[in-house]
């Protein structure tokens, strides 16, 4: 079972690698699309990230090691989210703790790299960025925790792999009001955990309303390849947990050739159709004020805890 | 606006971006053995900076990655910082005041960059020669790789000068 399992991660790993580029070019193309342009086209990030990884990194003088460490660690950090959640198979679980605050608590060591990075430059920007981005986090954290928790409860587990596995075994149970309210919430702290619109613009030139951009702008080369494979692989990872989430089809259940390939194919257009999705809602949306962003998660904050109350009622 | 105005205004104005044109008969001017380096094969990320210019230029930019140019899909994108950014494309003459951030931000510049200098102003310093405020041209200060003359250059002919350095 172990060789299985690591078959798994590492098949889990490279699809992550091979997909979350031609995820962010659909995504942009789509965007483009919609509003009238041709767009750089599906395979513009992968050109962008080839070229940013051949270039030497300029660093200022008397910056401090945070300025290399922060993106392996961020990537590190991603990685492991791509091997822990259930993306092609739920097998990959099985053996290791894929546990819901497992999870959580890697997702938060990217964002911690990430605002360290902010601070390190000295930079009046990468400081607003950052302490914009450790409020986001602050609210984003308990919301996504607690809404997992909801769909745990019928589980009986906190093993991400085991609650895929039970949605999918009952179909009816992704319908009720405490999966659909679970969703709803882990969807809005998706948004704001992975940068999106309404809570970040991921294409803005203005350096007062950045937040990711912001933390990264001292960033160049090398280490600002790694920052957005880094940060592109959560979208593709946060992305894929909510797809196997609310849509728990086709995720294989063991390592044979059949399932897997079945589950490799289902987790990639499940990813890019969610991803057009979000991107074509985007053009639809204009960033929310700061100060308005608390409430938005409180929101979904809200939902999270009334999906949790309901699946002591439900089950 | 509402979302179904939204939707039926995006299905009306369909396609916006006109064909790419041609890359020759913009005069563009490239340095003696400049080659473009074969990291930015594709993509480039282009940081701008305004040296001193009348914002003809900085309107013909605009156009260049405006929806209608398109310079997108060659590639090009503009990004907020130096340190993202693998072509400087500089526009004005030097004022006295931008001396020093021209270079600075040059400098900033992970390898390999291109410099491009965009207008008649950044090479002899067109209407403003001979001002107080001017402290010379581009290339007093910084290697300039490609030169786009006019005043101010068609988007067209800032769009053949990026694609000089992608090669799309």
């Amino acid at each position: 079972m172990t060789i299985d399992s690591v078959v798994v991660i590492v098949i889990q790993l490279v699809l992550a690698v091979a997909v979350t580029p031609v995820l962010i070019g659909v995504m942009r193309t789509t965007r483009a699309r919609l509003e009238g342009r041709v767009g750089g086209g599906i395979g513009q990030p992968w050109r962008d990230l080839r070229k940013l990884l051949a270039k030497e990194p300029t660093r200022a003088p008397g910056s401090t090691p945070v300025l290399t460490v922060a993106p392996i660690l961020l990537m590190t950090s991603s990685l492991l989210l791509c091997a822990l959640i259930p993306l092609a198979s739920t097998l990959a679980l099985a053996s290791i703790p894929g546990d819901l605050f497992v999870v959580v608590s890697v997702l938060l060591l990217g964002t911690v790299a990430l605002a360290l990075l902010g601070l390190e430059s000295g930079t009046a920007f990468g400081g607003m960025g950052s302490s914009r981005h450790m409020v986001i986090a602050a609210l984003v954290e308990p919301t996504v925790l607690l809404s997992i928790y909801a769909l745990s409860v019928p589980a009986g587990t906190s093993a991400l792999a085991a609650i895929v596995q039970t949605r999918r075994a009952e179909p009816a149970s992704l319908l009720n009001p405490v999966s659909l309210l679970a969703i709803v919430a882990l969807v809005v702290v998706v948004i704001a955990e992975t940068g999106r619109l309404p809570v970040d613009n991921p294409s803005t030139h203005l350096e007062l309303t950045m937040i990711h951009e912001a933390m990264i702008l001292e960033s160049g080369g090398r280490d600002l390849g790694w920052l957005e494979l880094g940060s592109w692989l959560r979208l593709t990872a946060l992305l894929g947990l909510v797809a196997n989430l609310a849509l728990p089809w086709g995720i294989g259940q063991d390592a044979s050739p059949l399932t897997l390939g079945v589950g490799i194919v289902a987790i990639t257009v499940k990813v890019l159709v969610l991803g057009s999705v979000l991107a074509a809602a985007e053009v639809f949306i204009a960033k929310l004020r700061l100060f308005r962003v608390p409430e938005l998660l409180a929101g979904s904050f809200v939902l999270a805890f009334l999906s949790v109350s309901a699946s002591y009622l439900v089950f | 606006m509402s979302t179904a105005r939204l939707l039926r205004l995006i299905a009306r104005t369909g396609r916006v971006a006109e064909p790419l044109g041609s890359t020759t008969d913009h005069n563009l001017q490239v340095r003696e053995g400049f080659e473009p380096p074969r990291a930015l094969r594709g993509s480039v990320q282009v940081r701008h900076v305004d040296a001193g210019s009348c914002n003809g230029c900085e309107l013909e930019i605009g156009a260049a990655f405006g929806p209608v140019y398109d310079a997108e899909r060659i590639g090009a994108r503009l990004v907020a910082s130096p340190r993202h950014a693998d072509v400087v494309a500089v526009t004005g003459v030097v004022t006295q005041n931008m001396a020093e951030p021209l270079v600075n931000t040059v400098d900033a510049t992970p390898n390999p960059r291109v410099v491009v200098s965009i207008g008649d102003c950044t090479r002899g310093c067109g209407q403003f020669a001979g001002s107080y405020a001017v402290a010379g041209s581009v290339d007093d200060f910084v290697q300039v790789d490609v030169h786009v003359p006019g005043c101010p250059p068609a988007p067209e002919a800032i769009i053949a000068a990026l694609r000089a350095v992608t090669r799309r």
